[in-house]
């Protein structure tokens, strides 16, 4: 994009100032290279969500985004619904609740070294990845609800978890409100099999390397030291979840046409939440992020089996769970008081800062731990929520590095096999199905996760922790 | 616009995988849009779920439209990891760059952007 047609607030604060059918501005946190490098269609996707109603202050962008769906991935907007504010499948995403989780192993690089290969292959049958790969879990029907209900807690309590692992998950691990009367019979079915799965695309299980420390103090108490190794998973609410963003999507467009809602592009798809449409989605989507809290914690489960067939005494603490592509009601400060906002994250996490009280009490003094997922080859990154985020962003940051290019243009460009074996040569292991799903997802598709994080921490969203570098990586 | 329909599915497949696909079952799928356009997704999108359910992926497809509804066939083989080293897996098909239109040549174009 030319960064002339922004109002430039600072170096990394981009304002769209409202024109025709926009509410409210379009800010997006990005330094000026990143801003270039994003797609027009950020732009125009940015100021078709500012039209929706009830949209609160302003549609915030983080600094990975792209373009998606009708919201720019990366995209924050926040509706107030006594204001006729709606709710969005397509600001939600297809993948409900898709999100990150990362795990201490308290194991130095030196001791994984040694078995490094055994790991990645044992690590790679024992959680299925891919299509065509189906969990050892089959749910019935009323199991199915349970889970739906229930979330990790559901998860732990069928013996796939531990009980210590709720406070540091979003929610508790545990979304209130969720309707699995509300979920088609449809997504049910289509979720029977997939319990401990990972998908596919950008999903992975990686053994990471803590490689640098930015924050002494906070990397202290997220219990992240130089050397150590952790397990780090991305996945989200599987079939189930896409689903019913297929499906509701769909009831959406005749919902928003009720309400007299002019959509700027069908993907925009909404509802008035307080409208039938808008409840069921509602009640369906936090089904959903239930099943993907649960399905991150059942492949926590078997990662943390792997792990203690070869180091028997070590357990896997898991540092914090986050969720980046949501809809969640939400405390902020707009417009002089404090107000009960529905917030959309599509591709964003929250980052709520120091002191936040729904923050457990080892953390709080800290902020939110930020996961952000890199490239297989490049590294990811652990962050803290700013204290300026609820302000700047309804405290949000970053979710990951960002595509820079399509997996058609990567396609073209790379070879799996020799990405494998390039990356074999630095000491990282890759495992996966398919050759040519690795070469769509090679590093260099990506943006410069690097330039993504420092521009989230110039902005006041979130601060570096510290960087975590791959061992081992399970592709979906 | 059928053809440009089941051309549509055969681009969904390819999303997925190169290699080639026995037909070795089938399945059946009708849908009912308000226009066009929202029925390609529809179709798109049956297909996706008959993949997610039966654990299948589908070469051939044959699509009879009236209307705005449509009768699909669609022939294919159980995943096999190994054989069609899936890249990835379809989440959905969106209504982004969405598109069923006839071409000044008389030919017809169905397309948008599938997430996975």
């Amino acid at each position: 994009m030319d960064p002339a047609r922004f109002t430039q607030v600072d170096q990394t604060t981009w304002r769209i100032e409202p024109t025709g059918a926009m509410r409210v501005p379009g800010v997006i946190y990005a330094d000026e290279d990143l801003i270039r490098d994003m797609d027009d269609k950020v732009y125009e996707q940015t100021a078709n969500v500012a039209t929706l109603p009830g949209i609160v202050k302003a549609v915030y962008v983080m600094p990975d985004a792209h373009w998606g769906y009708g919201f720019p991935i990366g995209g924050v907007a926040a509706f107030d619904a006594d204001e006729g504010g709606v709710i969005s499948a397509g600001g939600v995403g297809f993948d409900v609740s898709c999100g990150v989780r990362t795990m201490l192993t308290a194991l130095k690089v030196s001791d994984i070294t040694p078995v490094q290969k055994q790991l990645a292959d044992s690590l790679y049958q024992q959680v299925p990845a891919g299509l065509g790969s189906k969990g050892a879990i089959t749910l019935d029907s009323f199991e199915m609800d349970a889970m739906l209900q229930g979330g990790a807690r559901w998860a732990i309590q069928r013996g796939w978890g531990k009980a210590r692992d709720l406070e540091r998950i979003e929610e508790g691990g545990q979304m209130v409100g969720a309707q699995p009367s509300c979920v088609s019979d449809r997504a049910k079915e289509r979720q029977r099999r997939e319990m401990g799965t990972l998908g596919s695309g950008n999903h992975y299980l990686e053994v990471q390397a803590v490689s640098e420390i930015f924050d002494e103090d906070a990397a202290a108490t997220f219990g992240l030291k130089q050397d150590e190794v952790v397990v780090t998973i991305h996945c989200g609410s599987r079939g189930l979840g896409h689903q019913i963003g297929t499906e509701f999507l769909r009831d959406m467009l005749p919902a928003a046409a009720a309400a007299g809602i002019a959509l700027p592009d069908r993907e925009l798809a909404c509802a008035p939440i307080k409208s039938e449409v808008g409840q069921r989605y509602l009640g369906a989507m936090r089904a959903a992020t239930n099943c993907a809290l649960a399905n991150r914690e059942i492949i926590g489960h078997y990662a943390r089996r792997v792990f203690a067939h070869f180091f028997p005494n070590t357990d896997l603490d898991l540092l914090f769970d986050v969720s980046h592509n949501t809809c969640k009601v939400e405390s902020h400060r707009a417009d002089g008081g404090s107000r009960q906002l529905f917030v959309h994250r599509k591709g964003a996490t929250r980052a709520f800062g120091p002191n936040h009280p729904d923050l457990p009490e080892a953390l709080r003094k800290i902020g939110q731990p930020v996961l952000i997922g890199g490239s297989m080859g490049t590294g990811s990154y652990v962050l803290a929520g700013a204290p300026s985020s609820d302000e700047k962003s309804f405290a949000s940051a970053c979710h990951g590095a960002g595509r820079a290019m399509s997996r058609h243009a990567a396609l073209r460009k790379w070879s799996g096999r020799q990405i494998v074996d390039d990356l074999a040569a630095s000491g990282i292991m890759i495992r996966s199905p398919s050759m040519r799903g690795i070469a769509e997802e090679a590093p260099g598709a990506y943006k410069d996760v690097g330039a993504v994080v420092l521009a989230a921490e110039q902005s006041g969203l979130a601060r570096r922790v510290a960087r975590l570098r791959p061992l081992i990586c399970i592709k979906g | 616009m059928a053809e440009a329909f089941e051309q549509a599915a055969v681009a969904l497949t390819a999303i997925v995988t190169d290699a080639k696909i026995a037909e070795k079952n089938s399945a059946e799928v009708s849908c009912e849009a308000p226009d066009v356009e929202l029925l390609l997704v529809d179709w798109l999108n049956a297909i996706i779920y008959e993949m997610a359910v039966r654990n299948m992926i589908f070469g051939r497809f044959k699509v009879t439209l009236s209307d705005t509804s449509l009768q699909g066939a669609m022939w294919g083989e159980t995943v096999d990891q190994a054989k069609h080293s899936p890249a990835c897996e379809p989440k959905g098909a969106t209504y982004t760059a969405l598109r069923v239109a006839q071409e000044a040549d008389g030919t017809w174009s169905a397309a948008c952007v599938v997430d996975v």
